[in-house]
């Protein structure tokens, strides 16, 4: 057995517990850009904060990629090398939806009126607290299996809750008088902010699973 | 020193060599096979501590295997080791689970019949039971080892990737402890039957006087270390595979308790400390590895609903168990009749 097992050991868990540490904080700067879009528009605070939550996404793929790369050159973890890798690959594609929908406000500048801007700021705080959810639920897995079934009722609770104010959103945008095209566009944000909250959920889907079969 | 002396040593260290090749699997086969341990650190470990384990507290079992059938002359310990030898081999072939020790018992009773000689019953009764004993207790211990786990890990909080090295960790320990084990228990196996006869002159190292049986121990020991590195690499793959099923952790406890099951059937110690508080003694007795391990799996299997048993293949280690020493008992019989009556040797 390789004698530096245990230092290699304890800085590959310091990495995962680093990786969800980058979705905490996508989370709490993508809260912080939107609600700024919504009060100011485009400006060099927003366009800082959309740099922030680029860099951490890039260094969110570099902690994935070394994760999952020392798990197969140590061969770590054998029975739950798979579940962790499908954990992490798709908590990287949430924190790649935040990165999206930002660039999104920032190439499309949608146009929100005042009478809707407070349904997407609900909207907002409901996905990130979904988001929330979910990296305490992925810390737990990896700790204290036996805890992932309450965290995810909460963001199955959250995703719910946030499905709820985009339905009543898109309705309100849609019984507007504004031009279809107008409309459309408004709606495609919706989507786009509330699908942080579905891909939350599917990844509670897959850790559900996970937390089971760790405590057989 | 006579060189027929080595061929006839040659069926136990053929007898040792598939020991090797496939109670090392019951070792360190589950952590090979899911990959949690090298196949060269464990056959390493494996290797040393068989050895250790023969050399050092091997003499328990050998003497009752001794009072089983004392086979003085050469040419019928040649055939007890080597009928046990056949016998593991066909089972093998036939894709039942062997074990040497019922092997090697069957073998002796074998030659016990053809010499006319009387079975010591009282022994024969103590190794019998051991067949059941073994794997129940090993059930036991590992039922209570994995509830132990159960409730550990409930309140500790270890993060997965560390359990991961923690549980590397433990593995290669209780390989060790199980290895040791499988020398000191097993030994008798190997070499036992040769003992009686004294084949092997003193050896004179230095200080050091070797005698026949320590002599004997280290060559099974070898032969059996042997075994680990030549062949034994497929069967763990092949136990790994098959108890895929267990997780690492389950694994893990199936092989402490396997270790401390042989090592209760090998240990004067334990045995000398029971005596001494006026307790029921363990029989040193060689037991089987591949039992200990089988009852250890069932034990974990009915504390989770007992829905992973697979019945038929229990049921074909069960006719195993039964099949190995009658095997090895008419091998034997039939080996000692053409070596008396056609090679004219003297077998008693």
């Amino acid at each position: 057995m390789d004698l530096n097992l245990f230092r290699r050991t304890k800085q590959l868990e310091q990495q995962i517990d680093g990786f969800f540490d980058k979705l905490s904080e996508s989370s709490v700067v993508y809260r912080l850009a939107v609600r700024l879009y919504l009060r100011e528009g485009l400006n060099d605070e927003f366009q800082e904060r959309l740099e922030r939550i680029n860099r951490l996404e890039s260094e969110a793929d570099t902690l994935r990629r070394d994760i999952e790369k020392q798990l197969y050159s140590d061969t770590l973890i054998p029975d739950s090398r798979g579940d962790v890798l499908g954990l992490i690959e798709t908590v990287d594609q949430l924190l790649s939806q935040f990165e999206g929908s930002l660039w999104a406000l920032s190439i499309e500048k949608p146009d929100i009126p005042d009478e809707f801007r407070n349904g997407y700021r609900k909207l907002t705080n409901m996905v990130v607290k979904a988001a929330d959810e979910l990296a305490l639920s992925g810390r737990a897995f990896f700790r204290s299996p036996q805890d992932v079934p309450a965290h995810n009722h909460k963001v199955m609770l959250y995703e719910k809750e946030a499905d709820a104010i985009s339905t009543k959103l898109k309705m309100a945008i849609f019984a507007s008088d504004l031009e279809l095209s107008h409309k459309i566009h408004l709606r495609e944000f919706v989507e786009q902010i509330d699908s942080v909250a579905d891909l939350a959920e599917d990844v509670t889907d897959r850790l559900a699973i996970y937390a089971i079969k760790r405590l057989i | 020193m006579d060189p027929l002396i080595l061929i006839f040593l040659s069926s136990g260290l053929f007898l040792g060599w598939a020991l090797g090749a496939n109670d090392a699997a019951n070792v360190f086969g589950t952590a090979v096979g899911t990959k949690m341990v090298r196949f060269r650190t464990a056959a390493i470990i494996c290797s040393i501590f068989i050895i250790l384990g023969a050399l050092i507290s091997g003499g328990g079992t050998t003497h009752t295997l001794g009072k089983l059938g004392a086979i003085s002359a050469l040419p019928g310990a040649f055939m007890t080791a080597l009928s046990a030898a056949l016998a593991v081999y066909s089972m093998t072939k036939s894709g039942l689970p062997v074990s040497t020790s019922q092997a090697i018992v069957g073998a002796i009773i074998g030659w016990n019949l053809f010499s006319g000689s009387q079975t010591d019953a009282s022994t024969l009764t103590k190794i019998l039971s051991t067949w059941i004993i073994c794997p129940v207790l090993s059930a036991i211990i590992a039922i209570i080892l994995f509830k132990m786990h159960k409730f550990t890990s409930k309140r500790i909080s270890i993060h997965m990737i560390m359990a991961d090295a923690y549980t590397r960790f433990a593995l290669i320990i209780a390989g060790a402890l199980g290895a040791y084990s499988l020398g000191a228990n097993n030994i008798a196996n190997v070499i036992g039957v040769f003992i009686p006869g004294e084949p092997l002159p003193a050896l004179q190292v230095g200080t050091f006087i070797f005698s026949s049986t320590q002599q004997l121990f280290l060559l099974g020991g070898v032969a059996i270390a042997t075994g680990v590195w030549t062949y034994s690499k497929r069967v763990m793959m092949t136990v790994g595979n098959n108890l895929g099923r267990l997780s690492a952790n389950s694994a893990l406890i199936a092989v402490i308790s396997h270790s401390i099951v042989l090592f209760m059937f090998a240990s004067r110690g334990l045995e000398a400390w029971l005596a001494g508080h006026g307790l029921p003694t363990i029989p040193l007795v060689p037991v089987s590895s591949s039992q200990a391990v089988v009852g250890a799996v069932v034990g974990i299997s009915i504390l989770q609903g007992a829905a992973g048993i697979r019945w038929s293949v229990l049921g074909k280690i069960v006719a195993g168990w039964v099949a190995t020493p009658l095997a090895a008992c008419f091998i034997c019989f039939i080996g000692l009749f053409f070596l008396q009556n056609v090679f004219g040797l003297t077998v008693q």
